[in-house]
């Protein structure tokens, strides 16, 4: 009997299902790319049409205006490139010191909320669930409003000890001008920190050895502040104040801060802070009674165990929404706008396209820069969640 | 998947034949029924809906004029409001098909933002408004003063400008708009706020304490007002030219929207042309040729606009001075129609 060749009909390489899901996707990339360049390329054909000027070439002219607050050298004579580093620093400053005081503040107020104490654990309480349903900028002309209307105008500025000012144009502090020999001062600091890290890791090191503890926390106050100070007192204390004065309408010298920006970084902790306290007190409620409780057995009183035990196994639940809680204050910030705080929103969103009217290219710019300011802000949590992540033996 | 697919697929023909259709605008604005016009919303004489959500002002008259002479309707307008920032966007991108905004005329708009400016429909200039108590008598001697201003504005640079030039220190607060910028200076943030004389005027009414305020005596800038259309409509731009000409021409002329139909009949070869009953002066525009009836007839001339929305009749009492007709000493002069 002859073998029979058994092979199977070919199958048209349209029924391969392989073959149709790598088809379907080519065909869903190619339809992609062409929409987006099809807007892109529509885009560009109507600015053309409309005799609109494009490209970055805007980027190299004169500003014109004028910015209330500028840590780095602007005047209106500079460039709209220039501009939009003000706006940029201006961001960051709000952004980031906020990040630092909702922190705090979020952790008080979460630890708080769970706190044995009555009235206190109520009061958190209180403030987590008004603040957090309210719509931020509501909160943010109410403070600004609230500043504004509260404080005094200039000329009855209320003094405050050691020569500062505060009235409704803002907060006007003594600002420290250093002389040369201060800079033995700052040589100080930086041996003082350098020492403090050290004696923490030898004093650790002997407590893993020994188990004998020592005063960290002094000692380090001493090396960091004590000894700056001393040298200053050995130097002569070679810095001076220049103080804020009354001039004709402001105030002049001195260090200011601006009503929009206090009103806006405030806003922008307190509300922040809300969503952070609930995040810390999911994170700490998340560690079970046991472990707390086997601290206490071993002997340990309740700051240390919650500072040794369970704030770094709640620390793995709370960084993650903590990060985006981080983002969304960063992103909050450009509702500056609306407090005449001068954000990178407000600058180079706001007066930049106006004036140059390159909305495309003004908006992408906007865009990156938020978008790249939350990614690396994003990638350093993802670090120190690495960090924090339960290693497991 | 498939259906992904087809519905990107359709998502693409649609975005294609949306962008092809946007070249006409007089027909746009005719198939749509009703004008999209760009308003300021918030400024007193210019743009302003009151409390039953009707809009008034010198710059409302204006595309009410235009909505006449397109559908012989002056309620045919949809009034976009726009803030100062995002009006040039507005226009660009065909949200709105003229903007009447007291937006000033210069060079940069004109050019690099793909506008065209119409005509002029009121001549201004950048003005401060200071608490008396201050006790000034010069803008000289604002140096060193806190100035609320809004953003997005020729007020932004001139006051820059200004302050450059005399060699004078300046603190700017920039707000997104013109509310925000004034309750601020009225909450003493600013010791002084400055926007075009007109707009002082408006936005003084809006304080606390009116007669705690005056305007000093200095104008820093030229602000010619006007409307302006996007680049590249050609009869588009001579229909809003000539709304605003038809209207000064009748000043000129002594029509008004009592006489006008009396002066239908009137011999004037001038008045003849203008109202439609001598030459096809409107079809050449692409509208009918008792356009300019229709515009006098609803809204009125350049004189009874101006004069019910800022002048005597309205509480800014604002003199004529530049806007006057160029024969009574101002600048208002408009070609003839022939």
């Amino acid at each position: 009997m002859a073998a029979v060749e058994q092979t199977r009909p070919k199958a048209p390489l349209i029924y391969n299902p392989k073959v149709r899901s790598i088809a379907y996707q080519a065909v869903l990339c190619a339809v992609i790319v062409f929409l987006v360049w099809s807007a892109i390329y529509n885009a560009a054909e109507n600015l053309a049409r409309a005799k609109i000027a494009t490209g970055f070439g805007f980027w190299e002219n004169t500003a014109g205006f004028d910015i209330s607050q500028t840590l780095i050298e602007y005047q209106a004579t500079s460039t709209y490139g220039r501009a939009f580093w003000v706006g940029l620093i201006n961001t960051l400053l709000v952004a980031g010191l906020g990040i630092v005081f909702a922190t705090i503040l979020g952790f008080v107020i979460g630890i708080a909320r769970l706190s044995t104490n009555w009235l206190l654990a109520r009061l958190a309480g209180f403030y987590v669930e008004t603040i957090r349903n309210i719509p931020l900028l509501l909160q943010l002309l109410f403070w600004y409003n609230a500043v504004l209307k509260a404080l005094p105008g200039t000329r009855e500025s209320l003094a405050i000890p050691g020569g500062g000012f505060l009235n409704n144009r803002g907060l006007f502090l003594p600002q420290p001008v250093f002389e040369p020999a201060a800079r033995f001062a700052l040589i100080a600091l930086v041996v003082g920190i350098v020492a403090a890290i050290g004696y923490r890791a030898w004093a650790r090191r002997r407590q893993m050895q020994t188990g004998q503890q020592a005063p960290v926390l002094w000692v380090s106050l001493g090396l960091v502040i004590a000894l700056p100070l001393a040298v200053l007192a050995l130097s002569g204390f070679p810095i001076s104040f220049s103080y804020p004065e009354a001039g004709r309408f402001n105030m002049r010298g001195g260090f200011e801060v601006l009503p929009e920006f206090m009103a806006l970084l405030f806003g922008l902790v307190i509300y922040t802070a809300a969503f952070i306290a609930e995040v810390v007190r999911a994170g700490i409620r998340s560690v079970s009674k046991g472990q707390t409780e086997a601290a206490y057995s071993l002997g340990l009183r309740p700051g240390p165990t919650l500072r040794l035990v369970v704030i770094p196994q709640a620390m793995r639940v709370i960084i993650p929404p903590l990060t985006s809680q981080y983002l969304n204050l960063t992103k909050n910030s450009t509702l500056a706008v609306a407090i005449g705080y001068p954000d990178l929103v407000q600058i180079f969103a706001g007066t930049v396209l106006n004036q140059t009217g390159q909305a495309v290219e003004v908006i992408v710019i906007t865009m990156a820069v938020y978008l790249t300011i939350s990614l690396v802000t994003s990638a350093l949590m993802n670090l120190y969640n690495r960090r924090m992540a339960l290693v497991e033996r | 998947m498939k259906s992904v697919v087809i519905r990107a697929a359709l998502a693409a023909v649609l975005g294609i034949a949306a962008s092809a259709a946007s070249a006409q605008t007089l027909n746009t604005v005719k198939q749509r029924g009703v004008l999209n016009c760009g308003s300021n919303g918030t400024l007193a004489g210019f743009g302003l809906p009151d409390s039953q959500g009707r809009w008034a002002g010198l710059d409302v008259d204006f595309c009410k004029a235009l909505a006449a002479a397109i559908f012989n309707d002056a309620t045919k307008v949809k009034f976009v409001p726009l803030t100062a920032k995002d009006r040039f966007t507005a226009l660009q991108s065909g949200e709105v098909d003229v903007l009447a905004r007291n937006t000033t005329w210069t060079s940069s708009r004109d050019t690099s933002l793909g506008l065209n400016f119409a005509a002029v429909n009121y001549y201004d200039g950048q003005g401060f408004l200071v608490r008396k108590s201050l006790k000034l008598n010069s803008a000289l001697e604002l140096g060193d003063a806190a100035v609320c201003v809004q953003q997005g504005t020729t007020t932004e640079l001139n006051l820059a400008d200004y302050f450059r030039a005399n060699k004078m220190k300046l603190k700017t607060v920039t707000f997104a708009t013109a509310t925000e910028a004034i309750k601020a200076y009225d909450a003493g943030r600013c010791d002084a706020y400055t926007t075009d004389a007109s707009g002082l005027a408006g936005e003084r009414l809006r304080l606390a304490q009116v007669d705690d305020h005056i305007i000093l005596p200095e104008i820093i800038s030229k602000e010619p007002l006007g409307p302006a259309v996007r680049h590249g409509d050609d009869q588009w731009f001579d229909i809003v030219k000539w709304t605003h000409f038809a209207m000064v021409n009748a000043e000129e002329l002594g029509i008004t929207q009592a006489n006008v139909d009396d002066q239908k009949k009137s011999d004037n070869p001038d008045i003849k042309r203008l109202l439609g009953s001598e030459g096809k002066h409107g079809e050449a525009l692409g509208l009918s040729d008792d356009w300019a009836y229709r515009i006098i007839k609803q809204v009125g001339n350049y004189g009874e606009v101006f004069e019910r929305n800022v002048g005597q009749g309205s509480p800014m009492k604002i003199a004529r001075g530049l806007n006057a007709l160029w024969n009574k000493g101002g600048l208002q002069f408009a070609p003839s129609v022939r």
